[in-house]
């Protein structure tokens, strides 16, 4: 029962992820696409924390952390190159 | 205990949607990064909360504890660093917002108060 309650969030976070990616693809102006790829990557931590217990691999979390530093990293340098340039 | 979780996680995931369908659907970028920051922030606390409490059998809770507070500070400064470019960028609001106080303090174009 609870298996299956979390496979089934997954799936919801994984819609969720598709949707940004539209907007990834659709999205009008630069900010546009760089916020669209912010919310995937949010989404993303959540189910690669889910992975890691589902495959019951503890050393996956700590992947989850680098990549969200490594994201966050990613994002404050598209914003300062959005405001004036590299 | 793990059903407590798996409902913590469902809860979650949903907010998560939610973020993602505002993202989707908003009109202009500071709409989609509002709605987005904050349903994501506060999806991702309540799924890694849930997949922590129900599996709290393997031990590693601080670790979930060390990426949620990690969100937690993290995010909220990437959405206002792309805010605050993409308005000095020149990307226009939407038609229906009322108000625009960056622009009326009238900075200038990279310039700290």
């Amino acid at each position: 029962m609870a298996d299956l309650i979390y496979n089934i969030a997954a799936i919801i976070a994984l819609a969720g992820i598709v949707l940004s990616f539209v907007r990834l693809i659709l999205g009008p102006t630069a900010a546009d696409r760089a916020v669209a790829l912010d919310g995937m990557t949010i989404i993303a931590i959540s189910l690669i924390v889910f992975i890691a217990y589902y495959s019951n691999r503890v050393i996956y979390l700590d992947v989850a952390i680098v990549y969200g530093l490594i994201s966050f990293i990613g994002i404050i340098a598209i914003a300062r190159y959005l405001e004036r340039g590299i | 205990m793990e059903l407590l979780g798996a409902i913590v996680t469902l809860i979650g995931s949903l907010f998560l949607f939610l973020g993602a369908v505002g993202i989707f659907r908003m009109p202009d970028v500071y709409n989609r990064m509002q709605a987005g920051t904050k349903a994501t922030t506060l999806g991702s606390i309540l799924f890694l909360i849930g997949i922590g409490v129900g599996h709290y059998e393997c031990g590693c809770l601080g670790k979930l504890i060390l990426l949620i507070m990690f969100i937690i500070f993290t995010n909220p400064i990437s959405s206002n660093a792309l805010a605050r470019a993409a308005h000095f960028a020149g990307v226009k609001l939407t038609k229906l917002s009322v108000k625009d106080d960056l622009a009326e303090d009238g900075l200038e174009k990279g310039e700290e108060k």
